[in-house]
């Protein structure tokens, strides 16, 4: 029987909020861009898409584990409890956000939710994750460590170098590569010798002799069943496995790079704006995986169609008033920039 | 009384007692703790001594993974030219996850490398890099010159709550020199005036203060006064004693082993133009590597590379000028 059998009635309820906040934060965030031009800045990179593959990661923890995840990074936090105005504040460069304006939307961070740091540098991020995972080995905290990064990343040095030493060293970390089919705005089989060949990209952990598994990433149970025995087997000192979670990114890579004074804004996905592909795209929303979710949920008795709309009510007014918050923040003052350059 | 050590023995002595001090702190990095008879793994066990695979950009990334998780790790680089395959690491990632995340985390450690080697490793192996490094917020930059600062420097640096690149000069490895008793540390930012003089100031770092202690004698023999400032750290960089020193002799010499325009020289030059310029009774001069790679041949590089001859000619020609600002 798969351990998500056994996930009670609150915890898949849980489990379905935390998708509608991922997936109504990212949507605010996108608004943003329309009806508050200029607010956000530079690039933002958003996670609807991935709600079922994170939230099936994160239900798979304990207490002190850590995230380390790339910079798609808006989705983590969230469920890991950091209060999402001080996200939106962040993304908004103010100084209430969760990094008072100094990181943005590709460099949130929040320790003491246990999401020590993103890098905004494709692969980086994953050796970081494993020196994250060296400290709990060194020191014993019998914590485990979820490295998340994108497909584009697997084709990094930081990748292949880290994961080679992470099985040498039999790190307790769990490396979750998100295919989301497209590495930033390259369809994946032009770029990945896996893909091309029609090949699972969790193959590539064949090259570190630990166990590779690809797993439907629009399904929360799936992966909470494949990352949580990955995630036990690292924290039973048996080192790191690497799991391909596959889904559909639903936004483009990112806002579009534009200079200003032209706004920052979001174009169409890549599949239709670069690749003249509508099929592809309409196929990825009709497996949405909030909506396959919370059909399974309501078909299996776990909750009402009202209960699902009274979550998905409360989630929309909770971020509208995140929103609010994060406009209503300050800017921080220019010369608070000389602050926290050296410790 | 002062111990007498060479200068890679200082090195190691203050990575040893900074373990023993501090049970956070690790050490690792590529062909070294290979078997259970090597010194470190027999004091602290595999856990905080390890070997790696080549493959530097995991070895510096998971360093300051495990530093933003309390650990304080030392990595063993060898080659200053190594952590440019890493460089990310070193002055993007290191340097500038504290500040993101708004002074959320802090990132201890220690990127230990040897550089310079004028030896006969021609181009990719003997260079100076850390012009590079220098200029980045949130990075410190070590350059020791003698056994204590070797010693006194890394134990400042293991100590150090921000990441710190520390460059051991292999032409100085061997070098024997006192290292004061106890527990001495060198604090980073605090230039050293290795001999007074009044008619001339020679700026050097690392192996280019020997040569210009011995061009100092050299001088000396003629009646030329030169003092020689050792910066110990670029960065931080002691500007206030540089200038302090030009006040009082008027002139300026900056000698460096990189070439001209990627050298810490260049640096000092501007910030010397800047706050002592009415001080200076002659232009600054600067000794460095000649504008090409690091030849093979030992003729060529020894034609390339700043040389006592080559810094005594300097301080002469300074002390030769006169500014017409005078």
């Amino acid at each position: 029987m798969p351990a998500s059998s056994q996930l009670s009635k609150e915890r898949l309820v849980w489990m379905y909020t935390q998708m509608c906040r991922i997936r109504e934060f990212e949507e605010r965030v996108k608004r943003t861009f329309v009806e508050h031009p200029g607010v956000i800045r530079g690039h933002a990179h958003l996670a609807d898409g991935a709600e079922a593959s994170i939230v099936g990661c994160l239900a798979t923890r304990h207490e002190e584990d850590l995230v380390m995840p790339s910079y798609r990074c808006h989705g983590y936090p969230l469920v890991l409890g950091t209060p999402a105005g001080k996200l939106m504040a962040e993304i908004y460069q103010r100084r209430d956000g969760v990094c008072k304006g100094f990181g943005g939307s590709m460099h949130l961070a929040d320790p003491a939710h246990h999401f020590p740091t993103a890098s905004g540098i494709i692969g980086q991020g994953i050796a970081h994750a494993a020196g994250a995972a060296y400290a709990a080995q060194v020191k014993k905290t019998g914590q485990v460590v979820y490295s998340f990064f994108g497909d584009g990343s697997s084709k990094q040095g930081a990748f292949f170098e880290t994961l080679n030493m992470a099985a040498v060293w039999k790190l307790p970390v769990v490396f979750v590569l998100e295919n989301n089919g497209y590495q930033a705005y390259t369809k994946i089989d032009l770029e990945d010798a896996n893909a091309k060949a029609g090949d699972p990209l969790s193959q590539k952990a064949k090259a570190f002799s630990i166990p590779g598994i690809t797993v439907d990433g629009t399904d929360p149970l799936a992966v909470y069943d494949v990352v949580g025995a990955a995630a036990e087997r690292a924290r039973a000192g048996d080192g790191p496995s690497l799991i391909e979670s596959k889904f559909y990114r639903m936004s483009p890579h990112g806002n579009a790079i534009t200079v200003p004074p032209v706004p920052t804004q979001f174009q169409e996905h890549e599949a239709i704006e670069v690749y003249g592909n509508k099929a592809e795209f309409a196929a990825a929303q009709a497996n949405d995986p909030i909506k396959k979710f919370r059909a399974k949920l309501t078909g299996n008795g776990t909750f009402t169609d009202a209960d699902a709309k009274k979550i998905e009510d409360g989630v929309k007014a909770e971020m509208e008033e995140v929103v609010k918050f994060a406009l209503a923040s300050p800017l921080p003052a220019g010369e608070e920039a000389l602050k926290y350059v050296y410790a | 009384m002062p111990r007498e050590m060479m200068f890679a023995e200082g090195i190691a002595v203050a990575i040893t007692e900074e373990m023993q001090r501090d049970p956070s702190v690790v050490f690792y990095g590529q062909n070294m703790a290979m078997t259970d008879r090597d010194p470190f793994v027999r004091k602290f066990g595999k856990d905080r001594v390890r070997i790696t695979p080549i493959s530097e950009t995991a070895e510096l990334g998971i360093a300051v993974g495990a530093a933003m998780q309390g650990l304080r790790p030392v990595v063993e680089l060898y080659m200053a030219e190594f952590m440019l395959v890493a460089f990310d690491e070193v002055v993007n990632e290191a340097p500038r996850l504290r500040y993101m995340s708004g002074g959320q985390v802090k990132v201890p450690l220690v990127f230990k490398a040897g550089f310079g080697f004028a030896a006969g490793w021609a181009g990719q192996h003997s260079n100076c890099t850390y012009h590079a490094m220098m200029g980045i917020p949130g990075l410190r930059v070590a350059l020791p010159s003698c056994s204590a600062d070797a010693y006194g420097l890394m134990k400042s640096a293991i100590r150090d709550d921000n990441p710190v690149v520390y460059l051991h000069h292999y032409m100085l490895m061997l070098d024997k020199s006192p290292v004061p008793d106890g527990d001495y540390l060198v604090p980073f930012g605090v230039a050293d005036v290795k001999r007074a003089g009044t008619d001339v100031t020679i700026v050097a770092t690392a192996w280019m203060v020997k040569k210009s202690l011995a061009a100092a004698e050299m001088l000396a023999k003629e009646g030329i006064s030169a003092e020689v400032v050792d910066p110990r750290t670029v960065a931080p960089l002691d500007v206030e004693t540089i200038v302090k020193s030009v006040k009082k002799t008027g002139r300026l010499v900056l000698v460096d082993q990189a070439p001209r325009h990627a050298s810490a020289a260049a640096v000092i030059a501007g910030e010397v133009a800047e706050h002592g310029f009415k001080y200076l009774k002659a232009p600054v001069k600067m000794v460095t590597a000649l504008d090409t790679s690091v030849p093979y041949s030992e003729t060529m590089e020894r034609y390339v590379l700043p040389s006592e001859e080559k810094i005594v000619a300097a301080v002469k020609s300074v002390l030769a000028m006169q500014t017409a600002a005078v």
